[in-house]
């Protein structure tokens, strides 16, 4: 009798928590899909040919949003132009050459502390290195810089991961045929891990493209009337943009601010969407 | 043609190995410049003003007490709603979730990720901030309130993928060990398998929360920029400042070189020790119970 | 006969304290096979290892002696890994073809060291797969990946990949470990065929295989060289007791 009781009890425990931790799931999940969804949905109305493709005027408040979209492009670009191959680079130091030793050892704990820094941070850095001390001033290839020192654990730590994925049977017998590390690299381990290493490489540059406070001083700029022509040009980004018309220009249309989340939304969700399905798309053609 | 090859060979791995040491020097290179312009705030402002409660630059008022409160309170805030949610989240999906609901939340929790922070302040501004000047009858709804909701809502998704690792990491062998003992699977998750990734747990806690503190422009968007002293609990009902947000929103108007463009730098200098210490605090907890780990599975 | 391989007092310890080898001297006959048997833990894997230097990629406490191949110490530091390598070919346990096409697998080793004449390829692919007893399993589907052949298929794969580089020693490390019997005897077949070009040296993964294929054989037993003598006497009238013991299966 007592025991029936119990474990009764016990089962409504457990009932109860799990509804518990469910809703509590829930409750973390919906408001990104509400969040996703809202903006969709207001956002819809304004975009236009002429929105994309436009110049701002009227202080902003009327036209298109083009410079920022470019400009965006071009910080994304550049951002990848610069950590792609070095993140890689060091990945690859770190799972095919690296002993485990005090040096490798800091090197992560660098790496663990690169993530962590906070973005406005990096702007400070950005800005007393690249824009004053080398003199790069408020520019594209400043912006850029900053960018891919912030994105570079990102794309370090995924890579390295999907490099230690590849069987290290693979590198025995090659090794074992008479082929130097370098060459085992090149033409099977990088190959194999591609995907993975892809995958990293678009989010890191996804946050890249969405960060506002790491270029607000090294390359962002208010307002351009023309395209920027060379790396060494400020410009104008879709995150940055949304900032300023959402608090610094008042009486702003509501219709365009929503217009320019969405398009910055859809420039980040593709990204991380192309991410996700290289990944499931390796997993499931892998063979080993 | 071997001797070109070992050249290209020693040259390539010379490469990779410089860039595998590249981020020691670019946190090295990070904090020499934040010392570089940060430090000749001492000689400008004296300590006891930079530790004074009135945030005023354009009167050369540099006392940096209110800022930090502001990031304290906001902080904290966002710790309360992300490590409960956070942890909730997590044990959901690696413990109770059926196989494809996993395939969906995690990587929607991932995109929580990746969504940019000025589009969760501006959705603040528009939204967030409104609802909670109507729903709490506030004179403004951008509070720090409204920094924490948005902060806990982007610290979320560190907390949930660092403690999923932890909880997945537990071995199966330690669940099926309670099963056998007729412990029901809510009693193995509280008394086994979150107190055995508890380390991992601890650090998702601390990234988050390190995650929270370093976040700029959400917070500078919905806090309502007032740098006051926040120190009772109804500040987090008030309009607050962060430290991100005052080196957001100032760097861009101070000139180069003058006192208020240290002192700015100097903040960012306190914001870099503080991500360090979180992190090396985190990763060395994550490093000892690793190590656990592999002697008792060895 | 003279022995392709001398070893000379070889000694060795890995880091991690596994497997060792404790002062191995013995001589390595060209065209016959050497069979290196004994219990788990004993280094033969390790003996094998340390011909192509394989061992490199391993962290190693300590080490000392000679291994001379054609008069020469492989072990010297000056001593060119690559081109050792190529001419002492290894078989592994498991067969693990590399992620390409049957073709490319054969061929990766032969482009590394230069070769890009596609009949000089080509010819090397049918050569070493006719050796290897698998051509004409894979003849029509010499582009298909080789991950999709059957275990004992890309075992002859991995074998012919070796011999596609014209060795003169080929090392096997249990070979046949994974495979079923008629497998098996496919491999053991090629290894007959082999040895009247290359100098082979075969860990077999049973007994009753290393009395099969052995002119040689050596004993190991805890990184000790316990007897070295003809395959036929060792398996018939071995010298040592231990040998005897773990012959009969009274141990191992």
């Amino acid at each position: 009798m007592m025991t029936k009781f119990l474990s009764r009890n016990r089962h409504t425990v457990q009932r109860l928590g799990f509804s518990a931790i469910t809703v509590m799931a829930l409750f973390t999940v919906l408001p990104i899909i509400g969040t996703i969804t809202f903006i969709l949905v207001k956002g819809g109305s304004a975009i236009s040919l002429d929105f994309l493709s436009g110049f701002p005027h009227d202080g902003m408040r009327a036209g298109g949003i083009l410079p920022a979209i470019v400009g965006t492009l071009y910080l994304t670009l550049g951002t990848a132009f610069f950590s792609v191959p070095l993140g890689i680079a060091a990945a690859i130091y770190l799972a095919e050459y690296a002993k485990e030793n005090r040096w490798t050892r800091l090197i992560r704990l660098a790496i663990i502390n690169l993530a962590g820094i906070p973005s406005v941070v990096y702007g400070l850095f950005g800005l007393g290195l690249f824009v004053l001390f080398l003199q790069f001033g408020t520019s594209i290839l400043a912006a850029s810089l900053t960018l891919s020192i912030m994105t570079l654990p990102v794309i370090i730590s995924t890579s390295e991961e999907a490099l230690r994925a590849v069987p290290q049977a693979f590198r025995t017998v090659s090794i074992s045929l008479g082929a130097t590390r370098w060459q085992t690299i090149s033409r099977i381990i990088l190959k194999e891990a591609l995907p993975g290493i892809l995958t990293g490489v678009i989010l890191g540059l996804e946050r890249a493209a969405g960060e506002t406070a790491p270029i607000l001083f090294t390359g962002a700029a208010f307002f351009l009337p023309q395209l920027p022509q060379s790396p060494f040009d400020a410009t104008m980004a879709l995150p940055y943009h949304l900032f300023v018309i959402s608090t610094q220009v008042p009486e702003m249309p509501i219709q365009i601010q929503y217009g320019t989340a969405l398009v910055l939304l859809v420039f980040v969700l593709t990204m991380n969407v192309i991410a996700t399905v290289i990944r499931s798309r390796a997993r499931a053609k892998r063979q080993w | 043609m071997e001797k070109s090859l070992s050249w290209r060979e020693f040259i390539i791995t010379r490469l990779i190995q410089t860039s595998g040491y590249s981020a020691i020097l670019f946190v090295a290179l990070i904090f020499f410049f934040l010392l570089r312009e940060g430090l000749p705030t001492l000689g400008q402002v004296d300590a006891a003003s930079l530790l004074n409660i009135r945030w005023y630059p354009i009167e050369n008022y540099f006392g940096i007490l209110p800022l930090i409160t502001g990031s304290l309170i906001v902080t904290l805030g966002a710790a309360l709603i992300a490590v409960p949610f956070g942890i909730g989240t997590a044990v959901y999906i690696s413990e109770i979730a059926p196989r494809w609901m996993r395939e969906i939340l995690k990587p929607l929790v991932e995109l929580l990720g990746g969504l940019p922070s000025v589009v969760l302040g501006f959705l603040g501004i528009l939204v967030l901030a409104p609802f909670l000047r109507v729903f709490l009858d506030l004179p403004t709804g951008l509070t720090a309130l409204a920094g924490s909701l948005l902060l806990g809502g982007i610290a979320v998704p560190t907390v949930v993928s660092v403690a999923e690792d932890a909880l997945d990491s537990v071995p199966r062998a330690y669940r099926e060990g309670a099963w056998a003992l007729g412990a029901t699977r809510w009693q193995t998750i509280w008394r086994v398998t979150l107190p055995a990734a508890k380390s991992g747990v601890l650090t998702a806690v601390m990234l988050g929360v390190g995650r929270a503190i370093g976040e700029t422009m959400a917070v500078m968007m919905v806090t309502g920029n007032a740098p006051v002293l926040a120190l009772q609990p109804g500040s987090l009902f008030s309009p607050v400042r962060t430290m991100t947000a005052t080196i957001a929103a100032e760097m861009g108007e101070v000139a180069n070189g003058s006192t208020h463009y240290h002192v700015l730098f100097f903040i960012g200098m306190v914001l870099f020790i503080i991500s360090l210490v979180v992190n090396i605090i985190a990763s060395s907890v994550v490093f000892r119970s690793k190590k656990r780990a592999e002697r008792i599975l060895s | 006969m003279v022995d392709k391989i001398t070893i000379e007092n070889l000694s060795l310890q890995y880091s991690d304290g596994t497997e060792s080898l404790r002062g191995v001297t013995m001589g390595i006959r060209q065209n016959a096979v050497t069979v290196l048997f004994g219990p788990a833990g004993g280094g033969k894997s390790t003996l094998l290892r340390c011909l192509n230097r394989l061992n490199d990629l391993t962290e190693i406490k300590s080490s000392t002696g000679r291994i001379l191949i054609d008069g020469e110490n492989i072990l010297d530091p000056k001593t060119d890994v690559i081109a050792l390598r190529r001419k002492v070919g290894m078989v592994f346990a498991r067969p693990v073809p590399l992620p390409m096409s049957i073709r490319a697998n054969i061929t990766y080793a032969l482009e590394l060291a230069g070769e890009k004449r596609r009949s000089k390829l080509d010819e090397a692919v049918e050569r070493s797969l006719k050796l290897a007893a698998i051509w004409e399993e894979v003849k029509d589907r010499l582009n298909d990946p080789a991950v999709a052949l059957s275990g004992g298929q890309q075992q002859r794969i991995c074998l012919a990949r070796v011999i596609a580089l014209q060795p003169q020693i080929i090392l096997l490390d249990e070979p046949t470990s994974g495979l079923d019997p008629i497998s098996t005897g496919k491999v053991e077949a090629a290894l007959l065929e082999l040895k009247k070009e290359y100098t082979v040296i075969l860990v077999p993964h049973s007994i009753q295989q290393a009395a099969r294929t052995a002119d040689h054989a050596a004993f190991f037993l805890t990184g000790e060289l316990i007897e070295y003598a003809e395959g036929r006497q060792m398996f018939t009238t071995p010298k040592q007791k231990k040998t005897e013991d773990y012959i009969m299966g009274r141990f191992g």
